[in-house]
């Protein structure tokens, strides 16, 4: 990869890193409302495989600790954090909020709530793919949690028999909500699970973005091949709690310091500059540069955004201008 | 003009709507190599392939789901629920997802899936075969309900659906697949929303939906005997409901009575007590009557069923309960 890339990629992680850091400070405000769930530590998951498909084009998917999919698919920040407002210049004018962000005009077909509820929707969008004949792939990020779903068996055999090209990525980060992994799942290494739909499946560290990326190629490769699903699980760690109302108690502080030494900003910034493509004072131009660009064009864009106006509250309930050929009313 | 079962009127429909656009599927158990449960996809597997008819494997809730993922990027979906109780399973994919995708995306992704599902007892078939749920669907905000009494709307109904942008759900009826019509040769669609009055009259409205319709027509045929003239509107969709109609025939009769198979509890006919005494209330000369089933799971005994369930003579009696006439 070109020292140019790699730049870029680490000034990504640092600016998702920073647009959730800035989030949390808005929920603390009280500008932000409702539930607010952060990607912090899980940067080179979304980061590494997306770059390895293509963003803008390939479909992509996931649950409700959306906003880092959604941005590296090519969602305008502003209109994320408008969103998070609860704006009408919002990604979803306001009316989904952290949980679900949609970007249709880059393809990031939403966050959901329901926990597993993506398996479908993402095979369903691999349908619509195949039925369109193009070389796109779906992509269906969801935690380790959501493999205790039913959706998770009943789409990963769907996904397999009728050979959809859907990538599932599974971000195992050893707790679901606050119930850890060994305490609510028979298997901890998920990708096993997957071995039972004739699906392949692999597991890797999904800390180390170079290591994410290497066998991201590898999966985004056999799904777009017409090969039909795989199945990717990368191991990580979220930084902070579930959500805002989450004091950690689930966790140990060792085992919390344990995972911070494999940061994936840390892992990747400490290799760039070992091997000299980057120094210290370039991250912190990096991170003045952001702070500068979340405060001055994101957060201002969200703060100054109109809200929705009360009168559209029934807007988007059912088509807002149908075709009286299908609706009619009937006369009679 | 051809005489046409209501079966073979879904059939027909699915069939010009597939021709038309390569973007409509069809998918549900057994309704490719078998041709459906109710022949309503009769034939279409052989004629479209199995990328387009899709027999799906026992998982409601996930082949739902990915009949609405399609959905959201062009593919219009008419999913079968071979059972209404099934759809039970389906109900995380299709309210939680289906109905509230375009909301919650400020209107820049919608889910025009088709979902048809038989709502209502057949002959025993027990307590897991025989949910009504119109109820339920009719409560949930972003789809669209409607129940075809017949098969012209069995017909025109399910064309405008697989045409319209939003998640429709066509409730149809078991003991009404094989019933027969004659309906144009010539394509034509039913518009999704209004009720319809099927039968004028000046001295009650006798207010129904799917196949409680035909319990009201017989009813009204018998209260002649009486001197009573029945007008009868069918609900035809549930959601959104045509309140403007129910208040006109109301207007006109000053009486009015409610029946359907479904359970009475927060019901269509609460529903419809509800408008009437919001939209005409003094127009009214009389107490209505809800006919409905018990409030029991319904029975596999041949006469316990029957009990269950409300018959023509129930709307008959009650139509001349509302009357004064007992």
């Amino acid at each position: 990869m070109k020292a140019s890339d790699q730049k870029r990629l680490l000034r990504e992680m640092i600016f998702y890193r920073r647009f959730e850091d800035r989030t949390f400070e808005a929920y603390m405000e009280r500008k932000v409302g409702g539930f607010l769930h952060l990607y912090s530590g899980q940067e080179a998951v979304a980061t590494g495989v997306l770059e390895m498909a293509r963003p803008g084009s390939d479909y992509v998917i996931t649950g409700y600790r959306d906003h880092v999919h959604a941005l590296k698919a090519g969602a305008p920040a502003k209109e994320i954090m408008a969103e998070l407002y609860g704006k009408e210049t919002g990604s979803s004018k306001g009316r989904g909020g952290s949980m679900h962000i949609f970007d249709p005009t880059v393809n990031f077909m939403g966050g959901y709530a329901l926990v597993g509820q993506p398996f479908p929707l993402a095979a369903g969008l691999a349908k619509g793919i195949k039925m369109k004949g193009t070389d796109q792939i779906a992509i269906c990020f969801l935690g380790d949690g959501a493999n205790n779903q039913g959706t998770f068996h009943e789409t990963l055999n769907m996904a397999s028999v009728w050979k959809l090209p859907v990538l599932f990525v599974c971000e195992n980060n050893l707790y679901a909500i606050g119930t850890a992994i060994d305490r609510s799942t028979a298997v901890r290494d998920q990708y096993k699970r997957v071995a039972a739909y004739n699906i392949p499946a692999s597991q890797h560290d999904g800390q180390d973005i170079d290591i994410v990326m290497e066998a991201a190629k590898k999966a985004v490769d056999h799904v777009r091949n017409g090969n039909g699903p795989y199945f990717l699980e990368l191991m990580t760690y979220r930084n902070r709690g579930h959500s805002m109302s989450d004091a950690k108690g689930y966790r140990t502080r060792e085992e919390e310091a344990e995972w911070a030494k494999r940061d994936p900003i840390l892992i990747y910034s400490e290799r760039l500059k070992k091997a000299g493509t980057i120094s210290d004072e370039d991250i912190k131009t990096w991170e003045k540069e952001i702070d500068k660009e979340i405060e001055d064009d994101i957060v201002k864009f969200a703060e100054e955004s109109p809200e929705p106006k009360v009168e559209d509250l029934g807007k988007y309930v059912l088509d807002d201008n149908p075709d009286p050929r299908w609706i009619g009313p009937l006369q009679s | 003009m051809a005489e046409t079962a209501y079966w073979e009127a879904i059939q027909r429909a699915h069939d010009e709507e597939m021709a038309n656009d390569p973007m409509v599927i069809a998918m549900g158990e057994d309704i490719g190599v078998v041709g459906g449960t109710y022949k309503a996809t009769f034939g279409l597997y052989e004629k479209y392939g199995e990328e387009r008819v899709i027999d799906t494997p026992i998982s409601e809730n996930s082949y739902t789901g990915i009949g609405i993922g399609a959905s959201m990027i062009g593919v219009r979906p008419i999913i079968e629920i071979m059972s209404i109780n099934f759809a039970l399973l389906a109900l995380d994919t299709l309210i939680n997802a289906a109905a509230k995708i375009r909301y919650m995306s400020g209107g820049r992704v919608h889910c025009p899936i088709v979902m048809r599902t038989p709502g209502g007892t057949a002959h025993q078939l027990a307590a897991q075969h025989s949910a009504r749920l119109a109820r339920m669907f009719m409560s949930t905000s972003g789809l669209r309900v409607v129940t075809p009494r017949s098969p012209l709307d069995a017909y025109g109904m399910l064309k405008s659906a697989v045409r319209c942008n939003d998640p429709v759900i066509i409730i149809e009826h078991e003991r009404m697949y094989n019933m027969k019509e004659d309906i144009p040769d010539k394509e034509f669609f039913r518009p999704l929303e209004g009720a319809e009055i099927v039968r004028k009259g000046t001295d009650i409205t006798l207010i129904g939906y799917n196949y409680s319709v035909h319990l009201c027509l017989e009813a009204a045929k018998r209260l002649e005997s009486d001197g009573v003239s029945a007008e009868v509107l069918d609900l035809r969709s549930l959601k959104p409901l045509d309140r403007e109609s129910i208040r006109r025939s109301v207007e006109k009769t000053h009486r009015f009575l409610i029946a359907e198979e479904d359970e009475a509890a927060v019901g269509v006919g609460s529903e419809i007590m509800a408008v009437v005494t919001e939209d005409c209330f003094y127009a009214l000369d009389a107490q209505p009557v809800r006919i409905h089933a018990a409030d029991v799971p319904v029975p596999f005994n041949r006469e316990l069923e029957k009990a269950a369930i409300p018959d023509v003579d129930d709307v008959y009696q009650g139509a001349l309960k509302v009357m004064g006439k007992i």
